[in-house]
């Protein structure tokens, strides 16, 4: 494993994940530093979307550990490691429908942050402003745009404070113009000092932010670098497009 | 001569825009690859030309005939077949039940179980066995064959090799190959760029939902589909990190 850059903020070691008979992550290791942003590539089906499950405590890992800062967050679940600081955004956004942009991301602030009263809506009004929202405030959740779904995706997890935030596909179905938008406040994020772990099949867009590229395969991390490096690696090749001798 | 057109096709997943202005000729005879990243919109396309996908605007015209609202099922009785992803067959019937149920579907033709069982040997001594105890090869293998009992015109192929071993994916693409050698008109979506410039008269990437590139799949390099493939260039002219 590459060393992250900086003090690593969340680690999985040795993690091994089994669904039945199909071992998904093969003991991988991987860890990012505070304030680091890394991308994570792959072809489907290489455990990606599950390293970031078991990162955020969605899943728990059939074998090995989850460390936060300096604690083993292993049997910790999904909240608990929200409240401590380890905040998730999903490729699909579910906000919830019936309720306005600014009542979503209350919840977030509440619920996932731990904030009361005044606390917690000072926290929503800045998440909202960072993620070009506070506009839309008053909206109902379920008519906003895909772009805008997803800052509010993105607003609900910076409601709840995170020290990393876990990005899955969050530029998917996006023009070049919304992903553009979205890399700003992504960098805007970033810039906050908030660590960043992006899995992202638009590599194009996801080199913008990140300054360290980890491509998966099998269950397996194959290269670990700079993004032009591992871009430019065979290996990484190969595992997206077959191998060059087929 | 022509025998697919698709004008100006948007097609969408809810918000999701999936296929952004696609546009393209397939002549008869040709064999068109289609690769591309995960999401960039390929199985979309396909699905829509074999209509289990209705498009937000454009047109798919088949032998100059717009048949952008018919049904899957009238398409394929006038020649256009969908191999699905996962091959979805009726895992309770045998293999050769499987072929026959895609007879009364199709237009009439050359293809047969007999025929479909000479160019699929392979599935000569399966053709009693239930569809659910075949291996992923042998299933690729039925779908394909199931496809072909309908007499396409168009074939469409969708994640010919994903889940498959090696050796498995060595024997549907030596079927293939005696497809595309009797003229039969393929388009193909594969993930191994090698196997698919091993058969494809040319060669499409997606990105995004748009062909990003197109050419000849015997003049293409390998380094020019990477490239197009996770939009590198485009990597380099916006910038790097702040």
């Amino acid at each position: 494993m590459q060393s992250p850059n900086g003090t690593p903020v969340l680690a999985a070691i040795g993690v091994r994940k089994r669904f039945g008979a199909l071992v998904v992550l093969h003991d991988v290791d991987f860890a990012v530093g505070a304030g680091e942003a890394v991308g994570i590539v792959g072809p489907n089906g290489a455990g990606k979307t599950t390293l970031l499950n078991v990162l955020a405590g969605a899943q728990q890992a059939t074998a090995g550990a989850v460390r936060f800062r300096d604690a083993d967050v292993t049997p910790a679940g999904a909240a608990h490691r929200c409240r401590l600081g380890i905040a998730r955004a999903h490729q699909v956004p579910r906000p919830f429908g019936g309720m306005t942009v600014f009542e979503n991301v209350f919840v977030a602030a509440s619920t996932g942050g731990g904030r009361k009263g005044a606390q917690a809506y000072e926290r929503c009004i800045a998440s909202l402003d960072v993620c070009g929202l506070l506009a839309a405030g008053n909206r109902r959740a379920e008519t906003l745009g895909l772009l805008d779904r997803k800052r509010l995706e993105l607003a609900r997890a910076l409601a709840t404070d995170p020290v990393v935030l876990l990005l899955d596909e969050i530029g998917a179905g996006l023009t070049d113009e919304e992903a553009s938008e979205l890399v700003a406040t992504i960098r805007g994020l970033h810039a906050r000092g908030i660590a960043i772990v992006w899995i992202e099949h638009i590599v194009h867009v996801l080199v913008q932010v990140v300054t360290r590229l980890v491509c998966m395969d099998a269950g397996r991390v194959i290269a670990d670098g700079p993004p032009d490096d591992v871009m430019a690696n065979a290996a990484v090749i190969d595992a997206y497009l077959g191998s060059a001798a087929a | 001569m022509t025998l697919l057109t698709v004008e100006h096709v948007d097609a969408r997943h809810g918000l999701l825009h999936a296929v952004r202005d696609v546009s393209f000729e397939l002549g008869e005879g040709e064999t068109l690859a289609l690769v591309g990243a995960n999401g960039a919109g390929k199985t979309t396309l396909l699905r829509t030309i074999a209509g289990a996908h209705r498009p937000a605007a454009g047109r798919v015209l088949f032998e100059g005939r717009d048949v952008t609202r018919v049904p899957p099922h009238r398409r394929v009785a006038m020649g256009i077949t969908l191999v699905p992803e996962g091959r979805r067959l009726f895992g309770e019937l045998t293999v050769e039940e499987n072929l026959l149920v895609a007879r009364s579907s199709g237009r009439r033709g050359p293809w047969t179980v007999d025929a479909v069982l000479e160019a699929f040997p392979m599935l000569e001594p399966l053709r009693r066995r239930r569809a659910r105890m075949l291996s992923g090869g042998e299933q690729q293998a039925t779908a394909i064959g199931r496809a072909l009992m309908t007499n396409p015109r168009v074939l469409l192929l969708d994640e010919v090799s994903l889940g498959l071993a090696p050796v498995a994916v060595d024997g549907v693409y030596r079927s293939l190959c005696s497809l595309i050698e009797r003229g039969t008109t393929i388009v193909l979506v594969e993930q191994d760029l090698g196997r698919a410039m091993t058969v494809a008269s040319r060669l499409v990437c997606m990105l995004e939902g748009r062909f990003v590139l197109e050419g000849d799949a015997a003049e293409l390099t390998r380094e020019q589909v990477t490239e197009a493939y996770f939009g590198l260039r485009r990597a380099s002219r916006a910038g790097s990190p702040a």
